[in-house]
């Protein structure tokens, strides 16, 4: 399977040169660029580890991507994400957020069901990899 | 501009009888307005021999303090506070001659007039009797300043575009749905496939109907069992965070929080309304989805029958307003390219008004006042009726990257099956959000940018031949009464 958070994961994974054009696009807006890695895929999982601080002034494209690059060698067998902060009143948010490394495979998520009175299900999704512990995991 | 024709308060103004409203004091055209009345504007037609600005003073007596005749008990109160204040009145571009001449009527309301955080309240006023009155051939509220004193005591939308974006951990493209079709017949469990396909294929939400609620086809507990396993089965299969809209409109409040209650217990993150619920019931919902951590979708089941004619009723871009403050989070809002009324001007405005901190003054979109949101949560448009995927680069020109682009037919209708239809769909948006974000102009280019995502998206190719030449062009209604005129350069 293919993990599809972010905003670009239906599309053939982006080359260097594309990645280059949104974070271009980031810094056209004003939108701190910032790294994110992560080996636990769960769409509730919020808080990847951060590849150093948002760069909040570092306006050069080829130096964020040199950050990408040097994060998936440190790791690619995790997840990478780009996400640009908003810092302008009323959005004060990500911005964009998108995949640029995945590991080779990925076994997806189980779905565990707890039957409860009536017919009442309670859901939980579990991604197989975390059966591992971090660090540990898509080797 | 006219003069006050007021009658000064004293025994002359409060003798028995009927004097007309102008001297009554709604008519006071050097009125300064404060910064904290509510202001709106009318579209009038007055009767045969009725001039305009005492049809403009009947509305703003009748939308507060008057009736038909003199009382002798204003006297025991400040009455010329109570009393709205017509103070401007101009003819509206392009009426008159051959055509029926129409007037806009400015209206000034005291803060005082208006229980806080009350839409019911508010409404029971401006559009309370006026819209009856015989001395007008018809009215329609065109537009509203709510001060900021006022706005501070709603609640607002319960999540908010900031909020549902950060909790569903999608950003920077609209977010895709569809309402599961056909809206009537189907079994849960049938109404189930077609939920889990749709999200399983790239959709992020798929919605209830305005119309579906419980049946004797379906029940409304069946329906939530089994979307929330479509939800959690494609959420399981994708990675993402998957929603159904669970339409909890019912007969009585406590059926509805009664089915809130269920979807809540169920995990879902969204429940939906219908605007025919009224305005009450739509702000006890979004209280109670703000408690809950739920999203509130609202659908204008209804609205068309007040808002399309522009010389009946209230202009949409009122209602958007009226439920940004009552509180939901998503309403149906136009889309300029479907089946569905959309003049791109006027939806301009009104997706400015959902989504604005500050919506200024814009004559050309509808919006007649500058409107400070005094920092309620913004309101996702949602986009629905006749849209498909070979429309991306329009849709995302004329809506932005804030709304929810709700492909019905557009996916359940595709020839490869549901999952197909949704992941052209979600392919033709990626490409055309990442075409733009690199520079590309999509308006031109839209088109090239899908055919070639087409070349390895079989499925988006199928959508595009499918749907190369479906365009709904009809006249719109509601239409704007300013259009820019080329000034010479010096």
């Amino acid at each position: 399977m293919r993990i599809t958070q972010g905003q670009f994961s239906f599309l053939p994974d982006l080359t260097d040169e594309q990645i280059t054009a949104q974070i271009k696009y980031a810094l056209k807006n004003g939108w701190a660029v910032n790294v994110e890695f992560t080996d636990d895929p769960h769409p509730r999982n919020t808080y990847w580890e951060m590849w150093g601080m948002p760069m909040f002034d570092l306006r050069d494209p080829a130096g964020i991507l040199y950050e990408v690059n040097e994060c998936r060698k440190a790791y690619p067998d995790h997840y990478v994400r780009v996400t640009a902060f908003d810092s302008s009143r009323s959005w004060e948010t990500p911005r964009m957020s998108f995949i640029v490394n995945r590991p080779k495979e990925e076994p997806g998520f189980g779905l565990i069901r707890q039957e409860q009175n009536g017919r009442h299900v309670s859901y939980t999704v579990r991604p197989y990899a975390t059966e591992k512990p971090e660090g540990g995991r898509y080797r | 501009m006219g003069t006050s024709e007021t009658i000064a308060e004293g025994k002359e103004r409060y003798k028995s009888g009927v004097i007309p409203y102008k001297k009554m004091g709604y008519w006071e055209p050097d009125y300064q307005t404060k910064d904290t009345d509510i202001i709106c504007l009318f579209r009038l037609v007055p009767q045969k021999g009725v001039d305009p600005e005492e049809a403009a003073a009947a509305v703003a007596g009748e939308s507060s303090t008057a009736t038909w005749t003199v009382v002798w008990t204003d006297r025991l109160t400040a009455c010329e506070l109570y009393r709205a204040k017509a103070y401007r009145v101009d003819p509206v571009p392009n009426t008159g001659g051959d055509t029926e001449q129409q007037y806009f009527a400015y209206i000034a309301y005291d803060l005082d007039l208006f229980e806080p955080g009350s839409i019911a309240n508010l409404t029971a006023s401006i559009i309370g009797n006026v819209f009856g009155f015989k001395a007008l051939k018809s009215l329609r509220l065109e537009d509203m300043r709510i001060p900021v004193a006022y706005m501070k005591t709603f609640q607002g939308p319960a999540t908010g575009i900031v909020v549902e974006r950060e909790r569903l951990d999608k950003f920077g493209r609209p977010l895709l749905g569809a309402t599961t079709k056909p809206k009537l017949g189907l079994s849960g469990r049938n109404y189930g496939r077609v939920v889990y396909e749709a999200l399983k294929g790239g959709l992020d939400f798929v919605k209830d109907d305005e119309n579906i609620n419980s049946q004797p086809f379906m029940h409304w507990r069946d329906r939530f069992l089994y979307c929330m396993e479509a939800v959690n089965r494609a959420s399981a299969s994708t990675g993402e965070v998957k929603g159904h809209y669970m339409n909890v409109t019912a007969a009585t409040m406590e059926d509805m929080y009664e089915r809130a209650e269920f979807a809540k217990e169920l995990g879902s993150v969204i429940v939906m309304i219908d605007l025919i619920v009224g305005y009450t019931a739509i702000q006890s919902m979004s209280r109670w989805a703000r408690k809950n951590d739920m999203v509130l979708h609202l659908h204008r089941a209804g609205h068309g029958t007040y808002t399309r004619q522009k010389t009946h009723g209230v202009s949409f871009r009122v209602i958007a307003k009226w439920m940004r403050m009552a509180g939901v989070d998503h309403i149906h809002a136009g889309t300029v390219v479907g089946k569905l009324e959309g003049d791109p001007n006027m939806i301009a405005g009104i997706y400015d008004t959902l989504r604005e901190p500050v919506t200024g003054q814009n004559l050309q979109h509808g919006v007649f006042f500058d409107q400070d949101w005094a920092s309620l949560n913004k309101v996702m448009p949602v986009a629905s009726g006749g849209i498909h995927a070979g429309q991306m680069h329009q849709l995302l020109h004329y809506l932005g990257e804030d709304v929810i682009l709700q492909f019905g037919g557009g996916t359940i209708g595709h020839p490869m099956g549901i999952a197909a239809g949704a992941t052209a769909n979600r392919v033709a948006l990626e490409a055309m959000v990442q075409a733009r974000n690199e520079g590309v102009d999509i308006w031109n280019e839209g088109p090239r940018v899908l055919n070639n995502a087409a070349k390895w998206c079989q499925p988006l190719q199928a959508a595009l031949d499918t749907w190369k030449d479906i365009t709904f062009n009809y006249e719109s209604t509601d239409t704007p009464d300013f259009v820019p005129v080329e000034t010479p350069s010096a």
